[in-house]
């Protein structure tokens, strides 16, 4: 199948759930509402002509211009983005899902934008939540174990966000 | 030595005992087995066959900092590891030397400016004597870097202390000896002649078009 079939399925079955879908891209995606997420999921898994076994990547996007000179042509609002690539070993077949969330909840600075975990149908999210978490700064509900994956315990901040500040120094070591 | 020199059998030599113990110590320098990154495999390089680090007496690279002299801290150092980087070199008995092997550990190298979790050169972690840039540094580089270390053993006065400690005198200098048709006495003709060898070797190394 390809992405256009998939996406046309998904429609088809879950389309009330499914917020809105780009086939111009390179890889055609869909995206959802976090709160819609796990549902999605659940058919993309357990379909019969679907089947995506494996989850390959789950990926944090951070889209925000930083430069007050470049962000009238930047041609995207503030937002955070999780991106997850599927595939089917049955099937031998690929899909792109697109979360968009807030930067911040409830655009209070700090406090992390929630998304509900999918470790109960991918055991390998698991680690890829957490790294997404460690580095863009995005809080997985219901995750097992969410605590930094590749950073010290004690970091502060989130450092593939794009405004995120270097630590000038970390346990008497200059930063900078 | 003096008038002491030659008056003895064959098999007796004279020295002092400050030279002697610094001259078993620079000659059996022994490293640590300890890597963090892509430096770490050069490092291996100097160590096995081909460049030979042991020529030097620095080849046995001990597993544990108990038993090690010579740090060669080999790659990107960052933050989580720093901490565990002094411990190893707290763990070190005295006398204990470290080199910055690459351009990470002499000074961030190219996680400077965006790397938000690498330490700006392994000097503000442990103290550093011997800095060897590169990219990684080619194991010659690092067989001149362990020399200087040697240097510097060379020039250590533990049995007579209260004297100021010198800048060390490289005994090998690590300048090529040029070939007679590259030198000359004049410098500047040198250069020339040397500029001359270069551009011919680029050329004689361009891509020939198929």
């Amino acid at each position: 199948m390809t992405s256009a079939d998939i996406i046309a399925r998904l429609e088809q079955q879950v389309g009330d759930k499914i917020k809105s879908k780009n086939l111009e891209a390179i890889d055609a995606f869909v995206v959802v509402e976090p709160s819609n997420l796990l549902a999605v999921c659940r058919f993309l898994k357990t379909d019969s002509r679907l089947e995506f076994d494996f989850l390959n990547c789950i990926s944090g996007v951070d889209y925000l211009e930083i430069d007050p000179k470049k962000v009238a042509k930047a041609g995207f609002e503030p937002h955070l983005e999780v991106v997850y690539h599927f595939s089917s070993f049955r099937y031998k077949h690929r899909f792109v899902l697109k979360v968009v969330l807030p930067r911040w909840k409830d655009d209070k600075p700090g406090e992390l934008p929630e998304v509900p975990s999918v470790t109960p149908l991918w055991r390998t999210a698991d680690w890829h939540e957490r790294e997404v978490y460690d580095l863009s700064g995005v809080f997985f509900t219901g995750h097992p174990n969410l605590t930094r994956i590749l950073l010290a315990e004690d970091w502060v901040g989130h450092p593939l966000r794009k405004d995120y500040e270097f630590p000038l120094e970390y346990h008497g070591i200059r930063g900078r | 030595m003096g008038w002491l020199e030659g008056r003895f059998e064959e098999s007796v030599i004279t020295t002092s005992l400050e030279q002697a113990i610094n001259w078993a110590r620079e000659s059996s320098m022994w490293p640590m087995t300890f890597g963090l990154a892509c430096c770490a495999i050069e490092m291996m390089a100097t160590g096995a066959s081909r460049y030979d680090i042991d020529r030097f007496g620095a080849g046995a690279f001990r597993a544990t900092p108990r038993q090690a002299d010579l740090m060669i801290v080999a790659g990107t150092v960052n933050f989580k590891m720093a901490s565990r980087v002094r411990r190893l070199y707290n763990q070190m008995p005295d006398p204990k030397f470290v080199i910055a092997m690459g351009a990470c550990t002499c000074g961030g190298g190219p996680y400077y400016k965006y790397g938000y979790n690498v330490v700006k050169g392994v000097d503000l972690v442990v103290p550093v004597d011997v800095y060897v840039p590169g990219c990684p540094p080619r194991p010659e580089a690092l067989l001149e870097g362990l020399m200087r270390i040697q240097d510097k053993v060379k020039a250590m006065k533990d049995l007579t202390k209260g004297q100021p400690l010198t800048v060390p005198i490289p005994s090998r200098t690590g300048y090529t000896l040029l070939p007679p048709e590259l030198n000359d006495a004049d410098p500047q003709k040198a250069q020339e002649k040397q500029n001359e060898f270069a551009r011919r070797t680029k050329e004689k190394a361009a891509p020939a078009k198929a």
